[in-house]
């Protein structure tokens, strides 16, 4: 049991190492804006370790600067954190053979954690639920500890941050690129750019990732008989149970 | 700090449930023990490569293409990237090679 373990481990490590990177510019920026704003590293280690979530602890820094409305605090989140349904749908099966550790996977599940799962089967003879716990939990402790860093280092020196939030950018063009490239079929690519692009021209930046999930998917409705005919291979759906 | 201790804590815990729920909801509304809908299953082969999309529209929701510079770091920078990335094929020197560029444009260029 170990054993199985620390091979998962290992072969989760390398598949973190590009978003070890992206979380410690993020989180750092994270921390030393808190810092800014009156809350000590104690307080950027609460929230990295209860909250994980990168744009959402943005937003919580705003909220945290504002009248007290624990209401609306709540509204936001669920409209920022929106798109994580279409991560916990595409995840479905994958997760359903992780037993206990699922609780763990389901609050982990940040943008860079589902980056790294849904395109990523662990290699032959490692540990499926293993492999993802590690990837999450990896992830969630670069997180930590670069929220921390940063909450530590924001009062001691200052240096320019502007433009390091380009980071995350960079990470989904990355993945983007290697996911076009594994693909013969680029249809579900070239619909979420082209609805979110829509949405984004109609609704505005504050407003468009609602309508642009809604249009994802009706774009997908219509694009489901096309795929299932060019599906030359059979799906087979993961039957694996282990824990 | 505006808040007080207590009003903080309790505003992040409420965007942790929030956070919490909106990524746990799909595995509560189709369980294990239960057989998925077709379609449902048919949306987690596709969603993957529409999510991530969607993901760089969202970072780059921001950006003015009508006021100065009018997305000249953004669009310099993700060529640079996929140029690089296509060529090493190495996501450390794309990410950060594409980072640092960006922060110099913004930081240096188009100030």
């Amino acid at each position: 049991m170990m054993e199985d373990k620390l091979k998962a481990l290992k072969a989760a490590f390398p598949y973190t190492l590009p978003v070890m990177t992206g979380y410690l510019f993020l989180g750092m920026a994270f921390g030393i804006l808190l810092n800014s704003k009156g809350y000590s590293f104690i307080w950027a280690l609460f929230m990295s370790i209860i909250i994980f979530a990168g744009s959402m602890q943005y937003v919580a820094i705003e909220l945290l600067c504002v009248a007290f409305n624990p209401l609306n605090a709540f509204i936001m989140t669920l409209m920022v954190n929106a798109r994580h349904l279409f991560y916990g749908l595409s995840l479905l099966e994958k997760y359903n053979t992780a037993g206990k550790k699922k609780f763990y996977l389901m609050f982990g599940l940040t943008d860079e954690t589902f980056s790294i799962l849904c395109a990523t089967e662990p290699p032959d003879g490692v540990n499926k639920g293993w492999f993802m716990f590690f990837v999450t939990f990896l992830n969630h402790l670069y997180w930590i500890t670069a929220c921390v860093l940063g909450g530590i280092l924001g009062s001691l020196v200052s240096f320019n941050t502007k433009g390091i939030d380009f980071v995350m950018t960079a990470l989904f063009v990355v993945i983007f690129l290697n996911q076009w490239k594994s693909q013969k079929r680029h249809a579900p690519a070239l619909i979420g750019i082209g609805a979110s692009v829509i949405c984004l021209l109609i609704f505005g930046a504050q407003n468009f990732i609602i309508p642009a999930m809604g249009l994802i998917l009706i774009s997908l409705a219509f694009y489901r008989k096309p795929f299932e005919k060019g599906a030359e291979k059979c799906y087979l759906p993961s039957s694996s149970q282990s824990s | 700090m505006l808040l007080t201790v207590q009003q903080s804590i309790i505003i992040i815990l409420t965007i942790s449930v929030g956070t919490f729920l909106t990524r746990s909801l799909p595995f509560i509304l189709f369980p294990a023990n239960r057989e998925t809908p077709k379609f449902v299953l048919y949306l987690g082969e596709v969603l993957p490569f529409a999510c991530i999309s969607l993901l760089i529209v969202y970072c780059l929701k921001n950006v003015s293409l009508l006021s100065a510079p009018h997305g000249l770091p953004e669009a310099i920078a993700i060529t640079a990237i996929v140029l690089v990335h296509l060529w090493k094929n190495n996501v450390l020197l794309s990410i950060g090679g594409g980072t640092l560029l960006y922060m110099l444009l913004v930081q240096f260029i188009f100030v």
